[in-house]
């Protein structure tokens, strides 16, 4: 009776200290300490040295001289406008889709709004006004924003943002190259287009065009007529068994040669053919995959309901294959992207392309090797990069991969 | 339709139905369309090319490949020069394909397993760093980098005169790594016999040991006998030569080049340590996924019946872990013998090099890009074939 009751209490948060933090995580044992110990000297002279390297030793004149030929390459000056236009197309409906989509695409548009707005530091060609052609770059996240508000307001359903985006993959090649005898339009031949503008393409356009590729071939694969699984999965074997470089040289060499003389298809478009088959024979197996993971009983019922095969397969099994794969998009756009390097090979004039250019395009350049390939390197590390932590954002919340 | 001739069908009554409305006469129709579709696409495509051929001269045979080559190339595993004929030129770049796939696959399992271990580290800077350097790798195309390699780090090696001189000796410089290498010689045949010999054995006693003290639990020492003769026939050999062993052939600068050991060129150098950079980070990926996808649960378990923190990882662990990271583990290294090509970049003559090279020496694109085309398709075919045989026989039993 005599000892007073004391309150519960809940225990007192334990705010780890700097000191506890370091003893836990990097000196809890002794050859933990010694790796530590080891790893910081062997991270403060790697270090020291990349970054005297970068500030001091290195001399970068190969990138400052002309930025935006790694930009858009030849592209004539005066047409630059239309690029910029159709960075704007795309800032917009990234906007739009943001809108209406929320969170599939809210990591994509902040980030391209963000990496776009580092065009303002971009030296302008001689050609065009400097305010002109910096605050050009300011207008996409513009866009972007009010792309949000207005798919928001207008309270936009999915399917219309969809075919602004099927629209403006029409609209954009169409700017980007132009009409033959056009005053306000004149034909930019895809020989002068370069640098990033012809890895995108490459990339996009090659990822596009493998989307109803891919699609048919995993349903090939799945198809009981004999013809049409063994074609489908000798294609996709074929495909996946050889280098991207030997299916690059394919279509931009050698199927020439099995085409009509009178059939003469661009250089670039044959190679984002390559980009395509590529990509699709290896989204045929991601759709396949998600095909098979489609539980039985869906197929039951859809048949149970009177459904036909054809629309079983088109209104029931695809849409929730699909929904399932899009995230691992995400990840072979990401690959489609890098392995576009290697349209150089057979004489596209990509990123990687222009880089060597530039080398040879001055002696005192051949020296500087190094720095312009280092800096390619940046440019395709931080923009992959970019692309997949907004993809694992996107992944964290719609909860994939979780168990 | 009424539902009745619809309900007939489903026992295989099929005569009351109409043909366009008979699920086996439109397969067979539909059959029918896409292989007169694919006939005609390839006869046309086929059509073509032969009146191309025909225009040009160059029928579609593989006769020249008993023609005298004409070209030399940077490396070959075995002896080569200019007059070898065609399908000889070819051989050797298969062969500097195998060569630096094998060997690339080795380095990138090692380093790969390293840095996926250095990943799940509790040490807070190691993990994060083996992070780093995974994503550094991912997120840049391995041409770009290649081409750092190459041009950037192995082009600016010093002359000969000023080669960085590594302990071994290994010399380092414009031409290449000079490193030495043993000499032919009777003596170090038999040493090289005695420790295979060793190997052998030491496995066989060690396999056959252990199986006897599973089935009877007596103490066998396995570990004891099995280094016991993984010593004893070196150590033989060692005694009964007096001494010889293995002589090293040393590179010494003579005049204006290294002469003895072997030479790396730093073609081969720089795609080997290209594609094993690159490849080790996503095999870390792979390494790191296949142990964390063993349940927790099943090491605490091990602790539990008390076995030790290297027996946990080497009986529970590790086996199933492999289950899951054969698969993956497979397809990067189809990647890395498929990456291999890029070799045609830096000037690797790989089989796909080579192949160019034939295709602008004999003006024949297509026979010899069928090739290079099913020399990769076989590769792949090869290895998934024999690594699906082991990922079999370790997978669990259904």
């Amino acid at each position: 009776m005599g000892t007073p009751m004391i309150e519960k209490r809940l225990a007192p948060p334990r705010r780890p200290g700097a000191v506890e933090w370091l003893r836990k995580n990097l000196f809890n044992t002794w050859y933990n300490a010694i790796l530590t110990v080891v790893t910081v000297v062997v991270l403060y002279f790697v270090g020291r040295a990349a970054l005297e390297w970068v500030f001091v030793n290195a001399d970068w004149r190969p990138i400052f001289r002309a930025p935006l030929l790694y930009l858009v390459g030849s592209y004539p000056r005066t047409e630059i406008w239309r690029v910029v236009v159709s960075l704007w197309l795309v800032s917009f409906l990234f906007g739009l889709s943001w809108g209406v989509w929320h969170g599939l695409f809210r990591s994509f548009a902040l980030a391209l709004a963000v990496v776009l707005s580092f065009g303002v530091f971009l030296p302008p060609p001689e050609t065009s006004p400097e305010l002109l052609f910096r605050l050009s770059w300011l207008v996409n996240p513009l866009l972007i924003f009010i792309g949000f508000f207005l798919a928001d307001r207008l309270k936009l359903t999915g399917r219309t943002v969809l075919i602004g985006w099927l629209i403006s993959f029409v609209l954009t090649p169409l700017l980007l190259r132009g009409f033959k005898g056009s005053s306000l339009l004149p034909s930019v031949e895809t020989s002068l287009w370069g640098g990033l503008l012809v890895t995108l393409v490459l990339a996009v356009g090659g990822l596009l065009l493998a989307f109803p590729v891919g699609i048919l071939l995993a349903l090939g694969r799945r198809s009981s007529l004999s013809v049409v699984h063994y074609s489908s999965v000798i294609v996709i074997e074929a495909v996946r068994g050889v280098p991207l470089i030997t299916i690059l040289f394919m279509t931009s060499i050698i199927v020439a040669l099995f085409l009509p003389p009178e059939l003469r298809i661009d250089r670039l478009v044959r190679a984002m053919f390559g980009m395509m088959i590529f990509a699709a024979a290896y989204l045929a197996e991601n759709v396949r995959g998600g095909l098979q993971a489609i539980p039985l009983g869906q197929v039951d019922a859809a048949h149970s309901i009177g459904l036909s095969g054809f629309q079983t397969t088109f209104l029931i099994e695809l849409p929730q294959a699909l929904r399932a794969v899009i995230p691992s998009m995400v990840g072979q756009f990401i690959s489609l992207f890098k392995d576009t390097t290697l349209a150089v090979i057979v004489g596209i004039t990509e990123l990687l392309a222009i880089g060597r250019a530039v080398i040879q395009s001055d002696p005192e350049f051949i020296q500087l090797q190094a720095e312009v390939f280092v800096f390619i390197a940046a440019v395709f590390f931080v923009l992959s990069s970019v692309m997949s932590y907004s993809s694992r954002r996107l992944e964290d919340r719609l909860g994939v991969g979780e168990r | 339709m009424t539902l009745k001739k619809g309900s007939r069908r489903l026992f295989g009554f099929s005569g009351d139905v109409p043909l366009w409305r008979d699920e086996r006469a439109l397969r067979a129709v539909a059959q029918l369309i896409s292989a007169v579709l694919l006939i005609g696409a390839v006869v046309w495509l086929v059509a073509n090319f032969i009146q191309a051929a025909e225009q040009r001269g160059l029928p579609l045979s593989y006769d020249f490949l008993s023609q005298e080559s004409g070209f030399p190339l940077g490396e070959s595993v075995i002896e080569y020069n200019p007059s070898r004929p065609f399908l000889y030129a070819f051989l050797v770049g298969l062969l500097n394909t195998l060569k630096v796939s094998i060997l690339g696959i080795i380095f990138a399992t090692i380093l790969g397993t390293l840095i996926g271990l250095a990943r799940m580290s509790s040490n807070w800077l190691l993990s994060r760093l083996s992070l780093a350097y995974i994503e550094f790798f991912r997120n840049t195309p391995l041409l770009v980098l290649l081409f750092i390699w190459y041009f950037a780090v192995f082009n600016r090696f010093p002359r000969v005169r000023d080669s960085l001189a590594l302990p071994g000796p290994i010399y380092l410089n414009l031409r290449g790594l000079f490193v030495p290498w043993p000499k032919y010689t009777t003596e170090g045949l038999l040493f090289l016999v005695a420790i295979l010999l060793g190997i052998v054995t030491a496995t066989a006693a060690w396999i056959w040991l252990r199986r006897v003290r599973e089935r009877t639990g007596r103490q066998t020492f396995f570990w004891p006998v099995s280094i016991f003769l993984l010593l004893f026939f070196p150590a033989l050999a060692w005694i009964s030569q007096g001494g010889q062993t293995i002589t090293w052939d040393i590179p010494i600068l003579e005049g204006f080049n290294f002469q003895g050991g072997t030479t790396l060129t730093p073609e081969f150098t720089a795609l080997l340590v290209g594609l094993v950079t690159y490849t080790a980070a996503f095999i870390a990926e792979v390494v790191r996924s296949g142990i964390q996808a063993v349940d927790r649960g099943q090491t605490e378990a091990a602790r539990a019946i008390g076995l030790s923190s290297t027996q946990v990882l080497s009986l529970v662990v590790i086996p199933q872990a492999m289950r899951v990271m054969i698969p993956p583990m497979i397809s990067q290294f189809l990647n890395l013998t498929k990456n291999s090509s890029l070799a045609l970049a830096i000037g690797y003559p790989d089989v796909f090099a080579v192949g160019r090279v034939m295709i602008n020496q004999a003006g024949r694109a297509v026979p010899v890009f069928s090739m290079v085309m099913l020399t990769y398709l076989a590769i792949s075919l090869f290895v998934s074939f024999i690594l699906n045989l082991y990922n079999k026989r370790i997978q669990y039993e259904t």
